[in-house]
């Protein structure tokens, strides 16, 4: 398909603009645009046929099954999308006056105070733009927290768990911490013994996923938080697996100090092929004089910014952070009321049921009842018929299924990492363990079939060796590179595509 | 529940394939001391036309800028967003996608990024950029962490007249960055070369914004060469409205554009979501933070995207990624493509002239005397009252005029200095009325 700028031509435009009568204002020469941008000239019919065609060569949620373990893509309710639209949040500038705002104040002071209860914690912060931002925040108030009692020289670690994201430590790195890894033991727990022999003086505090991406609930979180706040450390909580436990259990009960919360995840936000997100951060309320500034904050019947926090860490997204994200999350949570444990619990029976179906076609690296999520493995497809997960992967795209995630958590090999959501009927479950028993017997008999697949997406399996080495990341105007005369073998890193 | 399809009957037969006699019983593995006892304290569920009417009732108790004629500024801007953005953002199979891990699946969110790295790159003059951040004040400490590790200093300049927001989410940054953070003061509204070539010395880069938060054109070349002078990266915070009349960063000597993306493509949306736009010269390119669209082909060698040069990132690299960035503002970042290119150069340039053209009649029409006399300006410039900026906003918005930004809130001594920012979509008539009311309220 055509690139915008190969089908633009010079003097087509969509853009109609008001035209005042009022005379040219001059920019100093100096500061003058030379030449203009080769911005792409097209009509406004071809602009929207250009993306409607683009859209149909990408497979959201609205398309089908997306069990893309640890996103948690779940239905976006459509009633969200309108009344994110309505002019009195769309419309509102984030200079307005509070008395001109109060409507944004008080539903951010409302989803604050709903996230303080399903956390389990006391203190609310909006700001963070991301669950990866919201973690960086968390270690921010650690430092913060530390230094302001006397021992932020001396804690200078924080320890995550061998089945953590990515993000977890790639915070760390930013916030200046040095990373600890603790294993995992064979039940798929953090390894208490491992932890005991690393907990230390030195230890600002933990940051787990629980449920962990391994789809299980940690058995000794008791334990684990018991180390922790002995040693003095404290407890960072990845909410990116809150989806299992709404109503269920909160990490405030478990023993963390500090939450982030995936609005994009658990409370449907839609995830937009990338983002928005939002997340926030809850805390125990010891932290809450170092969560960014301004808070939202209630005063009687009116809402207003404090900004006069002297301890915050300061700012880490303009304003108060993503409010249209805010309003679809409020939105979801109210359309759900007290009952909002029905959504962890029907998530939890997906995966399960899901689980049942599959244990005896794949390997299954940790037997026990899954979370929201669970963990297969295709190494024995690997061993005896060289078939891999991506190769697993590109063959549910055939069967018109987006796949799960792979290659992720690392500590499992060929891992196949699956989660339905509550979202799912039991007819698109059942479509799915169909084509996943499927392709694990054209595995054995009929290889090529998922060597060669995908066949029915609008390209083949795309190189992405070729892709990095080459390293084209924008259209050339002057000349543009001709990929397809680079001949060689087509190449898919086995590595993590997902979470 | 209407978003869940399971039926008593479902639920029965899911439970009989598990194995397990109830849901109660899927908990087993969390330990009794941690589970939640009670219903969550929540207000009651609430229907669909019932939240809709919830919802309306928030959104009546704002007033926005369809209810108030505003002249706010500061950073976000109430640009025309047309329809065909919203309408491109409602296709389900973009709003409801994930991050296109997979690429065969995800084609047209993939290209889609690519066009919107070449429309960032083209307006500012770049060879590459990344498919966006959250916004327009953690580009820029993503830019700093970009120039730290390139330079090997420890120190970052930002010109004061960088907007306060950005420079408050640098400092919190800069903590765990490691880096020190220098301010420059404005001399009259503007940065002084002379200043930046002197802080730059023992910098990893001097961060300023063009045009800068009092709406004035500094003289952006100057300070790129001066910053490189001093062996710091040149990073220019540009406003991409602005881009179709000024000089893009690329074409003056800047290493790395950043900005707020808000002005092309978003609604106001009270700060967001948004999106932050980060571009730089290509020896940075395996520096730069956040996800990056490349072309290649497939099997059967036709062209396809994919995401690239992942080595930089975290669900790769782990504690050795260039950021911990994993979700970013895609769907935003579509929005600002569909937006410029509804716009193209012509279109751009003329929304650039247009606003400069109102914000010379306003400075006219309104015959108070500006704080910086005799600045260049773009949409925004700021003007001294007679009376506190905060009394005279108060005063105005009883006739339905919000006038502009009150600056003393971030800088000291201009209590009484207004920040009026004018768009295309206030017309001389508008500005007249503005001019009317500042002068009933003896502003």
């Amino acid at each position: 398909m055509e690139l915008l700028y190969e089908k633009s031509k010079p003097g087509r435009r969509a853009a109609t603009l008001p035209r005042y009568d009022l005379p040219a204002a001059a920019v100093p020469e100096d500061l003058r645009r030379a030449e203009p941008p080769r911005l792409p000239e097209l009509s406004e019919p071809e602009l929207v046929r250009h993306f409607t065609e683009l859209s149909t060569r990408n497979f959201g949620i609205d398309t089908g099954f997306y069990p893309l373990g640890s996103c948690t893509m779940k239905h976006n309710p459509r009633v969200n999308e309108r009344v994110v639209m309505l002019p009195g949040f769309k419309d509102l500038h984030p200079h307005q006056e509070e008395d001109g705002a109060q409507g944004a104040l008080e539903l951010m002071w409302r989803l604050q105070e709903i996230l303080k209860e399903i956390a389990g914690l006391d203190a609310c912060s909006l700001q963070p733009a991301a669950g990866s931002q919201g973690e960086l925040t968390g270690l921010m108030l650690i430092r913060a927290y530390f230094e302001d009692i006397g021992e932020g020289a001396r804690r200078d670690t924080i320890i995550t768990a061998d089945t953590a994201h990515g993000t977890n430590p790639a915070s760390v790195t930013m916030a200046g911490y040095k990373l600890e890894k603790v294993a995992t033991d064979a039940r798929g727990n953090l390894d208490v013994d491992d932890l005991r022999a690393k907990v230390n003086e030195r230890t600002a505090g933990l940051m787990l996923t629980n449920p962990s991406t391994l789809g299980l609930f940690d058995e000794n979180i008791e334990e684990v938080a018991n180390i922790f706040h002995d040693a003095g450390s404290l407890l960072y909580y990845d909410g990116a697996n809150l989806n299992a436990v709404c109503g269920i259990s909160r990490p405030g009960d478990m023993g963390f100090d500090i939450v982030h919360i995936n609005l994009h995840k658990t409370f449907s936000q839609p995830h937009g092929g990338g983002g928005p997100g939002g997340g926030p951060i809850v805390v125990r309320e010891k932290l809450e004089p170092f969560l960014p500034v301004p808070a939202v904050v209630r005063d009687g019947d009116a809402f207003r910014l404090d900004h006069d926090r002297p301890k915050s860490i300061g700012k880490v997204r303009g304003f108060t952070g993503p409010f249209g994200v805010f309003v679809r999350s409020y939105a979801y949570i109210r359309s759900y009321g007290p009952g909002l444990r029905l959504m962890s619990e029907t998530a939890v029976l997906n995966a399960n049921y899901l689980l049942a179906k599959l244990r005896d076609a794949y390997d299954l690296p940790y037997d026990r009842l899954a979370m929201h999520e669970f963990v297969l493995s295709a190494k024995t497809l690997k061993r005896e018929h060289g078939i891999t997960a991506l190769d697993v992967a590109k063959r549910l795209m055939d069967y018109g299924l987006h796949p799960p995630t792979i290659y992720f958590p690392l500590v499992v090999p060929e891992a196949l990492m699956i989660e339905p959501t509550e979202t799912e009927p039991m007819e698109r479950l059942d479509a799915f363990v169909e084509a996943m028993l499927a392709i694990a017997g054209e595995a054995a008999e009929t290889p090529e079939l998922l060597k060669e697949a995908p066949t029915s997406r609008p390209v083949r399996r795309l190189d992405e060796v070729k892709a990095a080495k080459r390293a084209v990341v924008k259209y050339g105007f002057d000349e543009h590179p001709d990929l397809s005369a680079e001949a060689g073998e087509v190449r898919q890193l086995e590595a993590q595509k997902g979470a | 529940m209407s978003q869940l399809s399971t039926t008593d009957a479902d639920r029965e037969e899911m439970l009989g394939a598990i194995g397990v006699s109830s849901v109660e019983e899927l908990f087993r593995d969390i330990p009794a001391g941690v589970r939640f006892q009670r219903e969550l304290d929540l207000e009651p569920a609430l229907s669909e036309l019932e939240l809709v009417r919830h919802l309306e009732e928030l959104a009546a108790k704002n007033v926005d800028t369809t209810k108030e004629l505003s002249f706010l500024g500061a950073g976000i801007y109430d640009h025309y967003v047309p329809a065909v953005v919203d309408a491109v953002l409602q296709r389900g199979e973009f709003l409801t996608a994930y991050t296109p891990y997979q690429p065969e699946m995800s084609q047209g969110v993939l290209q889609a990024i690519f066009e919107y790295q070449t429309a960032i790159c083209e307006l500012t003059g770049m060879d590459v950029s990344n498919a966006s951040g959250y916004d327009g004040t953690t580009v820029a400490a993503d830019a700093c962490l970009v120039a730290k590790h390139a330079t090997g200093r420890a120190k970052v300049v930002l010109a004061e007249t960088l907007n306060p927001q950005v420079r408050q989410v640098v400092k919190t940054y800069a903590v765990g960055f490691g880096l020190e953070v220098v301010e420059l003061p404005h001399e009259g509204g503007l940065t002084d070369p002379a200043a930046v070539r002197e802080a730059a010395e023992d910098a990893a880069a001097v961060i300023f914004q063009q045009p800068n938060v009092f709406g004035i054109l500094e003289n952006a070349p100057e300070l790129a060469a001066a910053a490189k002078e001093g062996g710091a990266l040149a990073i220019a915070h540009v406003d991409p409205i602005s881009l179709g009349v000024l000089e893009a960063p690329g074409h003056y000597g800047a290493d790395l554009a950043i900005g707020e993306g808000q002005s092309a493509g978003n609604y106001q949306s009270y700060a967001g979501p948004h999106y932050g736009f980060l571009a730089s010269k290509a020896e940075y390119t395996r520096r730069l933070p956040g996800r990056i669209i490349g072309e290649t082909t497939d099997l059967n060698g036709d062209r396809g995207y994919v995401l690239t040069l992942q080595t930089r990132e975290q669900h790769i690299r782990r504690e050795k990624a260039t950021s911990n960035m994993t979700t970013n503002q895609t769907l935003l970042a579509l929005a600002g493509l569909v937006h410029l290119s509804w716009l193209g150069p012509q279109g751009l340039r003329e929304v650039g002239e247009t606003c400069m053209s109102l914000g010379a009649y306003a400075k006219e029409q309104l015959g108070l005397p500006l704080a910086f006399p005799d600045r260049p300006t773009f949409k925004e410039f700021a003007v001294r009252l007679k009376r506190p900026a905060r009394d005279v906003i108060a005063a105005a918005r009883a006739h339905g005029v919000h006038p502009g930004y009150a600056i003393g809130r971030d800088y000291e001594g201009m209590d009484d200095v207004l920040l009026i920012a004018v768009t295309e979509k206030r017309s001389p008539d508008d500005i007249d009325r503005l001019a009317h009311v500042l002068h009933e309220v003896r502003a």
